[in-house]
């Protein structure tokens, strides 16, 4: 058997002439937690399908969990667990109801012990018998998570399951999924979210259906090249027109009362800052975001510069 | 800006807005114009509540002059195509039964030496009445008819015969549903079409469902095979399909006083096939749309036809050809004749097998239709 999860090379997806993913690689060792990343209609969704068995692929070939992609399909859906971004399950049966249906199709044992079981871990006991369709995005989150694992897949595939929910159920949602990484289940999560990405092992990024970059949160990051300097003082923001103008000022974000200044290059960036501000302002070199990374490796790629602005 | 054209400015807004989402849904678009000319197809063309050419088996015991007479007069009126010789009385009944003739005229021997004597000899005309609409015209003008056809031949010594009565006497047994009553021939008919109506139709949405809420998607993801899927989703249908064949059986007999002649079992066993069917084309519509609007529409485009072509409404055997061919595709068509049959004329699973194996054939073409259509991924 081989030792990794997934081991996809070169898919590619066309839904008539557009090309929604064009030629990607992905080799994921068993039992990490990956970040999927990238701008919307970059092709995630479609690669996740292709990896699930749920699109077929145009070009292209590999494996999940050893089973080819294009022919056993039926053998990748018993062990991999696939949560849509839009919540699909049904609304109109009960929460337990929802439950009991996933768990009589793959033929769980005792059915009625097991379901019980995954409401207490969900602490949704007490409304079990409530419509799903009542729930809230939290729950609906923590519904579809618990459904998706209820038959103990060896694989978890993501896709955005923390879009619109609160900080608090998506921390939640992020020791649950370290929790099933410990017991070695392997998950590929897809999100917008960078401070969700540095909790992932590693991280693939995805631009216009192309691999971008792949890698640990600080080998991207130093891979970008970028260098962050975080300026403060009294009404910093008045110069940040000014500092956009400078060479060297590859962008100027907000951050609270302090602005991010972020380039190629040290010395220009510092040159930029003294010759656009004051005496007023402290500055200090900071650690860049993984935002601004993925935006200055877009941009040596030729890529859209909107694309995560 | 005044409050007029405020107005003129929303309701623009929202006709510019239908007319793009009517052309971007094609099919809703094309139902538009395919059903206005469905209809005036069926109507205009297929359908004849003056139905004539329905077959007709001649027992004749004897060949005259005056008997040929008689014989072409009926052919020669439309109403009457004389499609079959028969000497066996017998075997002209089992043809009423099963429906292959809508008539038997039987002329006795002794008929012309009889009607030459001025003895007024009998002339018999059975008519299959399960449908009281489809035998009324042909039966009320057939004494017309003979009658003046004889009046050219009756002449020379002859002539005498010819002012007074006919020179025979006709008879016309109207079997099966002798006093003609409509409910006899309707209600069981609409078990039929009430069974294809709701099933059909709630089984077209039966995918098409999962595929508008966005479950679909995780149903796919699961390992489901298309055939679990499917009888998975019909089977809850059937129990729905015998409640309502319970009552309208029930309503048959107690409110509307229909007889119910044969036996029980063939009527169930064409029940549960006929339900099969419709579900599985149900099924069918539900893989080939890709919303729930699209699947009502397949649904009432196949309904009008079974409606109109099915001999629910109007005589089968009074329509084209072309008419009746397509008739004879439908499961209703077949359903029709086996329910009246059972009820009104006592019918076997022997007189009715080509109606079950017509209706067994439709529900697999269906089935295998389903399964070929049926995508197991977002594709």
């Amino acid at each position: 058997m081989s030792a990794l999860a997934i081991d996809v090379t070169g898919l590619v997806k066309r839904f008539g002439n557009k090309t929604a993913v064009d030629g990607v690689d992905i080799h994921m060792p068993k039992g990490e937690v990956w970040g999927f990343l990238g701008p919307n209609g970059s092709g995630k969704t479609t690669t996740i399908r292709m990896i699930c068995g749920l699109l077929r692929a145009t070009e292209g070939e590999g494996t999940c969990l050893g089973y080819d992609i294009a022919r056993e399909a039926d053998q990748i859906k018993l062990s991999t667990g696939y949560m849509t971004q839009k919540f699909s399950f049904w609304n109109d049966l009960t929460i337990r109801e929802n439950l009991e249906f996933v768990a009589r199709l793959y033929r769980m044992t005792p059915l009625r012990q097991r379901v019980d079981e995954t409401l207490e871990t969900l602490g949704l006991t007490d409304r079990q018998h409530q419509q799903a369709g009542a729930l809230s995005g939290g729950w609906k989150q923590r519904l579809a998570l618990a459904a998706v694992t209820m038959h103990a897949p060896k694989l978890l595939l993501l896709d955005e399951p923390t879009s619109g929910v609160d900080p608090q159920a998506r921390r939640d949602f992020w020791d649950e999924i370290h929790r099933l990484s410990t017991d070695g289940v392997t998950v590929l999560v897809s999100t917008h979210y960078m401070d969700e990405a540095e909790r992932c092992d590693h991280i693939v990024y995805l631009a216009n259906g192309k691999l971008l970059t792949e890698g640990r949160v600080a080998d991207i990051i130093k891979e970008s090249g970028l260098v962050t300097f975080r300026v403060e003082g009294d009404s910093v923001r008045r110069f940040a027109g000014a500092l956009q103008q400078l060479e060297g000022v590859d962008h100027v974000s907000y951050f609270g009362d302090a602005l991010l200044v972020s380039g190629a290059q040290r010395e220009s960036i510092e040159h930029a800052v003294e010759a656009a501000t004051d005496a007023s302002v402290r500055w200090q070199e900071v650690r860049p975001s993984l935002d601004d990374a993925f935006i200055a490796l877009m941009a040596r790629a030729g890529g859209d510069q909107r694309a995560h602005a | 800006m005044t409050m007029g054209s405020d107005t003129f400015a929303r309701i623009s807004a929202i006709f510019l807005k239908e007319l793009v989402q009517m052309r971007r849904d094609r099919l809703t678009f094309a139902m538009m114009f395919a059903i206005p000319i469905l209809q005036l197809v069926l109507f205009g063309y297929a359908i004849n509540t003056d139905p004539k050419g329905l077959p007709t088996a001649v027992h004749v015991e004897e060949q005259t002059p005056i008997v040929r007479t008689l014989l072409r007069a009926l052919e020669t009126s439309e109403y009457y195509d004389l499609v079959m010789q028969t000497d066996d009385p017998r075997e002209s009944s089992a043809l009423l039964a099963r429906g292959e003739v809508a008539f038997v005229v039987s002329i006795p021997a002794g008929f012309t030496e009889q009607l030459i004597r001025g003895e007024r000899p009998q002339l018999l005309i059975e008519a299959d009445a399960s449908d009281p609409a489809a035998a009324s015209n042909a039966i009320a003008r057939a004494d017309a008819i003979l009658t003046s056809a004889l009046r050219h031949d009756l002449t020379g010594a002859l002539k005498s015969l010819n002012p007074g009565p006919a020179p025979f006497e006709l008879i016309t047994h109207a079997k099966y549903n002798p006093e003609g009553v409509t409910q006899y021939n309707i209600v069981p008919g609409l078990l039929g079409v009430i069974l294809t109506m709701t099933l059909v139709m709630i089984t077209a949405i039966a995918m098409t469902r999962e595929a508008e809420r966005g479950t679909l998607e995780n149903l796919l993801a699961m390992p489901v095979q298309p055939l679990e899927m499917m009888v998975g989703k019909i089977t809850p249908y059937v129990a729905v399909g015998a409640m309502q064949t319970l009552v309208i059986l029930v309503a048959a007999r107690y409110l509307f006083a229909v007889p119910f002649i044969g036996a029980i079992w063939p009527l169930l066993l064409g029940v549960v096939i006929f339900v099969l069917a419709n579900l599985a084309l149900g099924f069918t519509f539900s893989t080939i749309a890709s919303s729930q609007m699209q699947a009502m529409q397949l649904t009432f485009f196949f309904f009008l036809p079974s409606l109109l072509l099915s001999g629910f409404m109007f005589p089968f055997r009074g329509m084209p050809h072309w008419a009746q061919w397509i008739g004879e595709v439908l499961p209703l068509t077949h359903f029709l004749r086996i329910v009246r049959g059972v009820m009104l004329k006592g019918s076997t699973l022997v007189d009715l097998h080509v109606e079950f194996f017509a209706m067994t054939a439709f529900a697999l073409a269906a089935v295998v239709v389903a399964m070929l259509q049926y995508r197991q991924t977002l594709d």
